[in-house]
């Protein structure tokens, strides 16, 4: 027996899969928020005096790279309750997000940083620019305009990641996904219609971060 | 009575990465062959093609692994092919490193100057040996760290099989730990496992690229 396509349970589960991507949009909103706190946080110490905190970020960035989101989740999901963070699937969701981000956001920041050089800040004082002046100009923009690309490259990688916070059961686009097939059994047609839902999602990122770059981080033609 | 994580949980898990490991093997050559095509004729020069495989690599890279791996999977099912688990995330992975390494492999054919292809041409050669002994070599160079670092998202990537029900390394971690009630320390040693797959190759790609960049600086 044929099986044939039915499509008219995604239209009618329309309104649940939009709610669900506000929350995918939500949920990597808050983890990338928290993933740049650790990332600048990570970078101050990366290169502080004390070796001990160094080689800690050091391990830290290391270990989330080379495992599984999936399997840092689950991780997190017992032992937060464990240090007394008795919290919901979805902030659950949020840590993890953030912690994973925040290893690749240090890397990130990290490249910016040293992109600066030391020349550059001593011209700008040599040209009578005061601190404020400085730190906004020859240093701020410049290292932002560096490390855009890649940061938001990382906003769009942890936006799709969020998918996997599913299988904690955090509100999340995949979630409202999984429960429409099970309510419905139209596995395929669900799946593959929220596939495009995500990837309306990046389209739209990466068009939103092309207008922001084009507006603050091109180069004056005058 | 729950049993404790002892030697037949431990073995349980390396079964499951045993899995992992093929898994991987199995979705990477695949993926390299598959990529290899994809990687040509992104860089074929026929503008009707290289929009297609474009946007072939676009929606790979614009939507979540797990939804890709779910739609292979259901979508496969739907077929009426009985297919083993394995064979259905094998074909979902392989896909997937397709256009990953597809794209990888674009930017380092179009990374080799291109008095190279010139100089190629001027001796003659025809296309397939231009490819296979000038621009190849010279591309598979260059990618060799991205390639590398795709690697490790490809084992990392496995884990999601856990999710469709095949049992992988994570899932098999998942099984003991609901077995046992331990899960900090099953979860632990399986993130260990994975570590020990993944920092190595990790290691040798940023080291690898550091010597290229140093060499290009000559």
């Amino acid at each position: 027996m044929g099986y044939t396509l039915d499509f008219s349970v995604v239209w009618h589960a329309m309104p649940a899969l939009l709610w669900g991507c506000v929350g995918t949009l939500g949920l990597a909103l808050a983890g990338m928020t928290l993933a740049m706190v650790i990332g600048v946080a990570g970078v101050a110490a990366r290169d502080s005096k004390a070796a001990w905190l160094r080689a800690l970020v050091i391990g830290f960035v290391e270990i989330v790279r080379n495992t599984p989101f999936l399997v840092q989740i689950f991780f997190l999901f017992f032992a937060l309750p464990l240090i007394g963070l008795k919290l919901n699937p979805t902030a659950t969701a949020i840590i993890a997000l953030g912690v994973n981000g925040g290893a690749y956001a240090i890397e990130i920041i990290r490249g910016g940083v040293q992109s600066i050089h030391k020349g550059q800040v001593e011209a700008g004082y040599a040209l009578g620019l005061h601190k404020g002046q400085v730190f906004r100009f020859i240093v701020l923009k410049p290292a932002l305009r560096a490390i855009y690309p890649s940061l938001t490259g990382q906003f769009i990688m942890l936006t799709l990641t969020s998918s996997i916070c599913s299988a904690v059961s955090a509100y999340e686009l995949t979630s409202v996904a999984q429960r429409i097939e099970s309510d419905t059994f139209r596995s395929f047609e669900v799946y593959f219609s929220v596939t495009f839902l995500y990837l309306a999602i990046s389209w739209l990122l990466m068009l939103g971060f092309a207008v922001i770059s084009h507006r603050f981080f091109s180069y004056p033609t005058r | 009575m729950t049993p404790h994580f002892g030697l037949p949980e431990f073995g349980f898990l390396l079964r499951g990465l045993q899995w992992t490991v093929l898994l991987t093997l199995v979705a990477f050559v695949g993926g390299c062959t598959a990529g290899l095509a994809v990687a040509l004729l992104r860089t074929c020069g026929h503008k009707g093609v290289e929009w297609i495989t474009r946007i072939y690599i676009g929606i790979f890279q614009g939507t979540p692994l797990l939804l890709q791996l779910f739609v292979v999977y259901y979508g496969l099912a739907l077929t009426g092919l009985k297919l083993d688990a394995f064979v259905a995330v094998a074909i979902g992975f392989t896909v997937n490193a397709s256009a990953f390494l597809g794209e990888i492999w674009r930017g380092a054919i179009q990374a080799v100057p291109r008095g190279q292809t010139e100089a190629a041409m001027a001796l003659g050669l025809h296309y397939s040996s231009r490819m296979r002994d000038i621009v190849l070599p010279q591309a598979i160079r260059i990618s060799l760290p991205a390639t590398i670092g795709y690697l490790v998202q490809l084992i990392k990537g496995t884990s999601l099989a856990a999710i469709v029900g095949f049992i992988e390394l994570a899932r098999a971690g998942q099984i003991v730990s609901n077995q046992t009630f331990q899960p900090l320390l099953v979860f632990g040693v399986v993130g260990a496992m994975y570590f020990i797959l993944c920092w190595p190759l990790s290691w040798w790609g940023s080291r690898m690229e550091a010597r290229l960049a140093l060499a290009s600086q000559r």
